[in-house]
């Protein structure tokens, strides 16, 4: 099967745009994705380091009420926290408005693929609704810049990010031996290790054992998250000594944040890992059926380049299987509002416009009753792969009802249903898709028709 | 020309229609039990001290000065030793029915990190702590799985948001009672050609269609709860109309039917800051909830429990702010005709110096899940080697606490 421009936009990136050019070959995207992250620059997304509110500022507002005497005082007090609450949302309107507006504007549609696939990879949903706004910011440091890189400088980076850490509970585990404990008298929590080893590098069929997890858990101790400093670590909560995990022992000297990434660069170079995450890929850019033999080349070339990411991706797109005219899988639902925005054309401008209440009501309410609750996840794996997970009967009521309302509400002027299904389906659409578009009472049934389309929403 | 064109295109349109096999009506087996068991998760963590509360233990009134209770604090006396708040006055009648209740001093397994976020999932997933790693369901979900032959109708989580409780393999539903699927019938039969050949998108647009338009001729059924609870005097003390209103209403009207387990939450419990004002408002929304739910089951109540589980408890002593901070032991407060109302049970493990859980908790004397674990045994008859092994894993069943009548 021969590259396909099309594919290429469906497939691996956001879709098709009536104003940006579909990629011209492999090279195309793999030189895009090597280039700067133009997207990125032209529409910012603030880092956690410097995202305001912080965590910071929140925990000054509550200790400006918990000071504040009097009622008046109490009452302004808490005034300027409901202010700084506010501001918070407003910061993920404009988050989620800009990745959108990347989503939109881009050429270079694999990186956004890629950033959504990996984050989902190491997903660190918000532990508590305020704390939302925080997630793209984490995505965007910790995640992003990494994507193109070497896999083993994505999971440093992700395994020290505080949303991590404080998703997976490692801010509460203590060596049991730690100076730390004998204070607290708390212990460890194997929770970040075991996901670590079970999602984020070798799988579960990987072969740990309980033992690995224990020991990993004991390293991975000192490793920890509070609102001053972020991620860092603590020597003072490590559990002192040796560790050993899958045959190799760290430490046994001071305690040091080393031993830590030494074991990482080892997970990550691990053949296990080489092969779960090639299997990912597959799984999630073309499809569970896909050839063996394209993952087995993949996890090749992993273990060759020390997971250079750019190398895999290479092996990927230049696989036959690849380029398979079926569209094997379904857009989850922020991959159907983004490519049907892309499709639409949406002028990136009011989109930065809107306040959150509009981002929620455009975007986040619709994507909740589509079945995803974005960036929240209910476990730390992420979003299912498999198509039913997605096309159920109340997420096809979401899409559907999205498809028919939402697009009038986000142009100016809908286009004509019958053009709008080559931008929305390139040139050779299917056939009921367009006998559909034409046979619409209203532009806006025909343009939801389009969007609601099994052929729209595959890839 | 185009208009012509489009003419013909409507009546091709037409024959493909009527004769595709679209018409796949949702599947409506009958359920293999009759009773209908709703839970619903108390977010933030319920202060049970408040909402049951224990006046007659003589340590509560000197920890909350600011927090009055019993006669001081105009409660509802309900055996002499509890006194129910008297925001939550609307459920005095359900109490003295029989048809309202609490369980004291209970919590799951969950201790002293005291986080929503674990404290919710140890809740929803019924596991004994969250060691094991990532979640993959929760209990609900577990219990159905038990039961062979299952339809998704049997079981709907309610709402927005997701309900870890009924999250997992075995199929449910999940519908807000505010999702239309909103469609032209010419769009709609259009749809139809669209997914004609790809039978994941055409069946779950048919059952999206389905549900939607059952609903809306349940505008019958629903209209049929509207009256019900029109008639019904209780309901004059439903204050309020918000989104909880609306989730019982639907609720209700899927549990006339086929559905036999729900699950929905209701938030804002955490009172961290000036509870009283939060317990007004906590209050009015679960006697709501409840008394909607009642008149809108109409003789179905009868078979029905409602359980409601908070993932922790509050401090015993009221803090800085006359709220409470997390804690530790609370309340499982239920209702429904098939459960043992008019008593508050549970072994009171008093307020006194010592008597705290960590010097300052409410000491849970037994796992919640117990309670619920019996009340599924009781109610629908699940096998107490699931309910112990695979529902709540770990989970010791100890005596029956009665609540099935």
């Amino acid at each position: 099967m021969p590259f396909d421009p099309i594919l290429a936009a469906i497939r691996f990136g956001n879709g098709l745009s009536p104003d940006v050019a579909a990629p011209a070959s492999v090279e195309d995207m793999l030189s895009m994705l090597e280039g700067p992250d133009r997207a990125a620059q032209a529409f910012p997304i603030q880092l956690y380091d410097e995202v305001v509110p912080s965590r910071l500022d929140f925990q000054s507002a509550g200790a400006a009420i918990r000071a504040a005497e009097g009622e008046e005082a109490v009452e302004a007090a808490e005034a300027a926290r409901t202010e700084m609450r506010a501001a918070a949302f407003e910061v993920l309107g404009r988050s989620t408005a800009s990745q959108l507006a990347r989503d939109i504007t881009t050429a270079d549609g694999f990186r956004e693929r890629l950033t959504r696939f990996w984050a989902d990879h190491f997903t660190a949903p918000a532990t508590n609704g305020l704390w939302r706004y925080l997630v793209y910011p984490y995505i965007e440091g910790a995640i992003r810049p990494h994507v193109t890189g070497q896999f083993a400088d994505m999971l440093r980076a992700a395994v020290m990010s505080p949303m991590l850490i404080q998703y997976l509970a490692q801010q509460v585990s203590v060596g049991p031996n730690s100076r730390q404990a004998r204070n607290s008298g708390r212990g460890l929590n194997e929770n970040m290790a075991r996901e670590v080893l079970e999602l984020h590098t070798l799988g579960v069929g990987g072969g740990y054992t309980q033992t690995d997890v224990r020991e990993f858990a004991e390293l991975l101790t000192g490793v920890t998250t509070n609102v001053r400093n972020g991620g860092h670590y603590d020597a003072r909560r490590a559990e002192p000594g040796a560790e050993t995990v899958l045959g190799v022992t760290y430490g046994g000297d001071e305690e040091s944040v080393d031993h830590v990434m030494a074991a990482l660069d080892d997970l990550a170079r691990h053949p296990d890992t080489a092969r779960h995450l090639s299997q990912k890929l597959v799984t999630h850019f073309i499809g569970p059926q896909a050839d063996p033999a394209l993952v087995d080349a993949m996890t090749r070339t992993y273990a060759a380049t020390d997971g250079n990411l750019m190398a895999v991706y290479d092996v990927m797109l230049s696989a036959e299987a690849a380029w398979a005219p079926r569209l094997q899988k379904v857009k989850q639902p922020y991959g159907f509002i983004a490519s049907s925005l892309r499709a639409l054309a949406v002028p990136p401008a009011s989109l930065l416009e809107l306040k959150y209440v509009d981002v929620r009501r455009l975007v986040l309410n619709p994507l909740q009753r589509m079945g995803q609750e974005f960036q929240q996840p209910v476990g730390p794996d992420g979003w299912p792969e498999d198509d039913e997970a997605w096309i159920t009967p109340q997420g096809m009521a979401g899409r559907i009802t999205w498809a028919m309302q939402m697009p009038e509400q986000l142009v100016d002027r809908l286009p004509d249903p019958r053009e709008f299904v080559i931008d929305a389906l390139g040139p050779t659409p299917a056939e009921p898709v367009v006998f559909a578009a034409n046979a619409a009472e209203t532009v806006s049934d025909g343009i939801g028709l389009v969007l609601a389309s099994a052929a729209f929403q595959r890839r | 020309m185009e208009r012509r064109q489009f003419l013909i295109g409507g009546a091709a349109m037409g024959c493909s229609v009527a004769a595709s096999p679209f018409v796949t009506p949702v599947a409506m087996a009958a359920a293999p039990w009759d009773t209908r068991l709703v839970v619903i998760i108390l977010r933030g963590a319920m202060d049970s001290l408040d909402v049951i509360q224990p006046y007659g233990d003589p340590a509560l009134a000197a920890l909350r000065p600011n927090l009055p209770v019993g006669e001081a604090g105009n409660a509802f006396d309900l055996n002499g030793f509890y006194g129910l708040n008297p925001h939550f006055a609307a459920l005095k009648p359900l109490y003295d029915a029989g048809e309202f209740g609490a369980v004291q001093a209970v919590s799951t397994p969950y201790r002293d990190k005291r986080s929503h976020f674990d404290g919710q999932d140890i809740l929803e997933a019924g596991l004994p702590d969250l060691s094991g790693g990532g979640l993959r369901d929760g209990w609900l979900n577990r219990m159905l799985q038990v039961v062979p032959g299952i339809e998704p109708e049997v079981a709907y989580a309610i709402g927005r948001e997701q309900m870890l409780v009924l999250t997992g393999d075995a199929p449910s539903s999940r519908w807000a009672p505010d999702t239309r699927l909103r469609i032209s019938p010419n769009a709609r039969a259009l749809l139809n050609v669209v997914h004609h050949d790809d039978p994941l998108f055409r069946d779950a647009s048919a059952d999206a269609i389905a549900i939607a338009e059952e609903i809306a001729l349940d505008e019958a059924a629903a209209a049929e709860t509207s009256d019900m609870m029109a008639d019904n005097p209780m309901m004059q003390a439903v204050s309020t109309n918000g989104q909880h209103v609306k989730i019982a209403e639907f609720a209700a009207t899927r549990l006339r039917g086929d559905t036999r387990i729900a699950s929905f939450s209701l938030s804002g419990w955490d009172t961290h800051v000036r509870q009283d004002s939060a317990m007004r408002t906590r209050g009015k929304v679960l006697s709501d909830t409840i008394l909607t739910l009642k008149a809108g089951l109409g003789a179905a109540w009868e078979k029905t429990a409602v359980l409601c589980l908070t993932e922790f408890g509050r401090t015993a002593r009221e803090n800085g702010n006359a709220g409470t901070d997390h804690g530790t032991g609370s309340a499982m407060l239920y209702a429904g005709g098939a459960l043992r109302g008019g008593q508050v049970i549970g072994d009171w493990p008093g307020l006194g110096e010592g008597d705290l859980y960590a010097g300052r908790d409410l000491l849970p004397t037994r796992d919640v899940r117990a309670h619920a674990a019996w009340v599924m045994r009781g109610l629908i008859g699940v096998d107490k080697t699931a309910l112990e092994q695979t529902i709540f894993p770990g989970l010791e069943l100890g005596t029956d606490s009665g609540l099935v009548l």
